[in-house]
């Protein structure tokens, strides 16, 4: 009984973990271009999310019904770069703090307009029952979660790494003024890095409805617990998204199968405020280069 | 309190072994040195020397990675920079670091913070006393605003002055905390001729009130005509120390010089 | 106080003690009144904002949780211990100040987003807390039976008398925050906000000013927060949750957070909006406040206030010579 409990609780961490770290990526991608943190970022998982019911609906198939959605959720993010965020770029931190709740803001209302307040549901991307290990039932949703979260990580690794945009994206979080220099348009990749960081929040935001539905009021919690383990595996690491994100959803998912499932949110950000005040470099970044970076 | 041994009784400040790494580079190497009372101590050296780390460092903005700096018997490393400030050290920075949209003259009433004390409650519900002390600053704050000569901008925003002029405000601003000990980080750049022979006359009267200035210039005529004593940083070591005539026949300082190009 | 501000001050008194007089006799706008009583309560909370965010420069997206100890202090206190309102103000008070030091010390070191993030996640942990505590708060569903409060053994009821409580309150906490404006206090936190490193070269320890103005927002809002509990006599989670935290950020910057009349402006203002105006937009409503909120930031940063000069005789915004809430 003991150990079934620990399985479950394990597999749906798990699951959870890698949300948040997609959502975390996402705050990645936009913050190594650009040093802002998108607090819009959550809502990109809630539209990717309802915007795939919607399209289900429509009689779309699940594969065309995703990439309809991480389509026009990209799109969402390429306006909000070109139309929003452009025309704030000489504006203060602050200003920039206030134009993405703004925007998370607009995104969450136009939600609520176009959907209700209503939960929706999506038909999980395979038939056939639980898979039962050891005692434990696991949704085969879970593995879907699982194998998509995966392969849009190596996707983003052989973009960062091997492409010319990739690498040129990389280039402007080192240093916009010597990427400037060398010929990179730094507003284009600016422009890349918003709708990227969207595609993936809406990737995460289909996989993660068939299991834990959406609403349109997600986007604030999905995007604080995306950050916490942005801030955990270290602001821009990628590899440490993945891993702080699968402690945050361990972390939730024994909290509630264990103590309570009313205080289950508020791990994460207990442990989002300890990562912020006692080791602001995250568990896999280096203090000295911490000091580098603007918080 | 650090029980270090009493300084012979005319030294300001003493560096010890300061020694600053970032990451793999070394910023500076091992500085020991000690700056006389009453005197303008000139700090040279070519760009990337070292110059504004050393400042850092003993002002608290930087620890120190080894070694510290001792000033009239009291350690400096490892205390903050306002406990510093506290302490008679006052300084003015590279690039002007102004309150650049409070007036010039909060700029220098700002400058008296540490000869003040009213705080939160007392100012909030107006302390018998509070309204003095308000007065005693704005006057004291006149008092050195006069003395630099910016008086007439007194109530002009710091940021609206030329960059003469805003470099003249900080050294103000830094005397209004009266310093035994004034940094000053190159505060002839930018200037132009006159302005920096008016400085430099400034500099000179405010070391005859008996302040200690440790001035870092690249201004060569000034910093010859002025400092009595020159300390010369090189890639982050000393590279030479003494009087001005001393430094401008040294060949390793004009090998350094040149080298630069 | 500079001579331009007691004359806005004395108006803005004036002004604000007719308001019931005219409003009162027409019977479609003396609910305004009740109106005006919620606004002078988040005009309270936004005066402390406007000092930690305008002045000092710090960001908190967690004014609403502050807003929230305050009331539920209250609340618990007189619901549950019997205790007489005027004395679980103070102890809700110190508590929200207490919490806020404790959080501040930390969470200060940091700027800019994560000094956001930070203040965003304490207001949602509180959140849940009065959500889950149900024992205490009464959890979803609300605390209520709570007590109104009494001047000299008699209750106060009518909502008159509560408009000039209320306002009474505010204009205390804008006579002390302009006090402290004027003072060493202001010009260092003034300067925190414009060159912190210089600020503190000059011998202000600003991570001790930092968390002082953050405990002094934190106990306005505290303060505000008991009032409200108070007006109302029931609450719920509802009231104290991030969005209450975002539209305290909107009232500040709608009306112009550099400065405290901004701050007043506002919470009137986006209190009108919100009980009088927005009605026609029903569950649209918060694309609207998005809306605002994101042309404030892009195209008037410094609020409505910084508009006004334009538009009243310029002789009286121009003769003063101090510039101290200009900035």
């Amino acid at each position: 009984m003991l150990a079934t409990d620990l399985l479950q609780y394990t597999v749906s961490g798990l699951t959870l973990g890698v949300i948040f770290a997609l959502v975390a990526i996402g705050f990645n991608i936009i913050y190594n271009v650009t040093e802002i943190i998108n607090f819009a970022q959550g809502e990109f998982v809630v539209v990717g999310g309802l915007l795939a019911v919607f399209f289900v609906g429509l009689g779309f198939p699940i594969p065309m019904a995703f990439g309809a959605s991480v389509l026009v959720t990209a799109a969402l993010g390429f306006g909000m770069e070109r139309f929003v965020i452009r025309r704030a770029r000489n504006a203060s931190i602050l200003s920039l703090i206030i134009i993405t709740i703004a925007m998370s803001m607009i995104f969450k209302g136009s939600a609520m307009s176009l959907w209700g307040k209503d939960p929706y549901v999506l038909p999980p991307f395979s038939e056939g029952g639980p898979i039962m290990v050891a005692g434990a039932a696991i949704q085969p949703q879970a593995l879907w979660v699982l194998a998509v979260s995966a392969l849009v990580v190596i996707a983003l690794s052989i973009f960062f790494h091997r492409s010319v945009y990739g690498k040129a994206m990389l280039a402007c979080a080192d240093n916009a003024n010597a990427a400037r220099m060398v010929g990179i348009p730094v507003r284009q990749m600016v422009l890349l890095s918003f709708v990227l960081s969207a595609s993936v929040g809406a990737a995460a935001g289909v996989i993660i409805t068939p299991i834990s539905l959406m609403q349109y009021d997600r986007g604030a919690m999905l995007g604080l617990k995306g950050f916490a383990a942005a801030a955990l595996g270290g602001l821009g690491n990628f590899y440490g998204a993945l891993a702080a994100g699968a402690i945050l959803g361990l972390a939730e998912s024994f909290t509630a199968g264990y103590i309570s499932s009313g205080y289950k949110d508020a791990v994460s950000l207990v442990l989002l405020l300890f990562a912020l005040f006692f080791k602001p470099e995250g568990l896999f970044g280096s203090s000295e280069a911490a000091k580098l970076k603007k918080f | 309190m650090n029980t270090s041994p009493p300084p012979p009784s005319s030294t300001c400040l003493t560096m010890e072994e300061i020694h600053m790494q970032f990451g793999g580079v070394t910023a500076l190497r091992n500085i020991s040195y000690a700056i006389p009372r009453g005197i303008i101590q000139g700090v040279i050296g070519p760009n990337g020397a070292g110059k504004s780390t050393l400042f850092n460092c003993i002002t608290g903005v930087l620890h120190p990675t080894m070694g510290r700096a001792v000033y009239e018997g009291v350690v400096l490393t490892g205390k903050p920079p306002h406990k510093i400030a506290r302490l008679g050290l006052s300084r003015t920075f590279q690039h002007v670091a102004l309150f650049s949209s409070m007036t010039v003259l909060e700029n220098v009433m700002l400058g008296r913070h540490p000869k003040s004390k009213a705080g939160f409650w007392a100012t909030g519900l107006r302390f018998p006393g509070m309204p003095g002390e308000e007065k005693d600053i704005r006057e004291r704050a006149l008092h050195f605003l006069n003395f630099v000569g910016l008086e007439r901008e007194a109530n002009h925003p710091a940021g609206s002055l030329p960059l003469g002029k805003q470099k003249i405000l900080e050294v103000a601003r830094a005397l209004a905390t009266e310093p035994k000990l004034l940094l000053l980080d190159e505060p002839a750049g930018g200037l132009n001729m006159r302005e920096t022979e008016n400085l430099g006359e400034l500099i000179q009267e405010i070391c005859g009130q008996g302040v200690t200035v440790m001035l870092v210039e690249h201004d060569m005529n000034l910093i010859m005509e002025i400092s009595q004593r020159i300390l010369v940083l090189h890639y982050g070591e000393t590279l030479a120390t003494g009087t001005p005539r001393e430094i401008k026949d040294n060949p390793q300082v004009i090998e350094a010089y040149l080298g630069e190009g | 106080m500079s001579k331009k501000d007691w004359w806005i001050f004395l108006v803005t008194a004036f002004l604000i003690g007719v308001f019931p007089l005219v409003v009162q006799p027409f019977r479609s706008v003396s609910h305004y009144v009740d109106v005006m009583v919620f606004a002078g309560i988040f005009a309270l909370v936004c005066i402390g904002l406007s000092m930690l965010m305008g002045y000092a420069g710090q960001i908190s997206i967690a004014q609403a949780a502050f807003f929230g100890i305050g009331a539920y202090s209250s609340g618990i206190l007189t619901v549950h211990f019997h205790m007489n309102p005027w004395a679980a103000m103070p102890v809700g008070a110190a508590l929200a100040g207490f919490v806020a030091w404790l959080l501040g010390i930390p969470a200060l070191r940091l700027k800019g987003h994560y000094l956001a993030m930070a203040t965003l996640g304490f207001g949602v942990i509180v959140n849940i807390i009065m959500n889950e505590e149900v024992k205490w708060t009464g959890g979803p569903s609300g605390l209520v039976g709570i007590p109104g409060l009494s001047i000299g053994g008699r209750e106060i009821f009518h909502e008159l008398a509560w408009y000039y409580l209320v306002w009474g309150f505010v204009f205390m906490g804008l006579l002390f925050c302009f006090h402290v404006l004027h003072s060493r206090v202001g010009r260092a936190l003034r300067a925190i906000h414009e060159e912190e490193a210089a600020a503190e070269a000059m011998g202000v320890p600003t991570a001790r000013y930092k968390v002082q103005v953050f405990v002094l927002s934190a106990i306005f809002a505290s303060i505000a927060g008991s009032l409200y509990t108070h007006y109302m006599a029931f609450i719920n989670p509802s009231s104290f949750n991030l969005e209450w935290s975002i539209q305290f950020l909107l009232m500040v910057m709608v009306g112009g957070m550099q400065s405290l009349w901004g701050a007043v402006l506002g919470a009137v203002l986006m209190t009108f909006m919100r009980n009088e105006w927005l009605h026609v937009f029903a569950d649209q409503e918060i694309i609207v406040y998005g809306a605002l909120l994101l042309i404030v930031a892009l195209f008037v940063p410094k609020g409505l206030v910084s508009l006004l000069p334009r538009l009243l005789p310029s002789r009286i915004f121009k003769s003063s010579g101090t510039r101290e809430d200009e900035s």
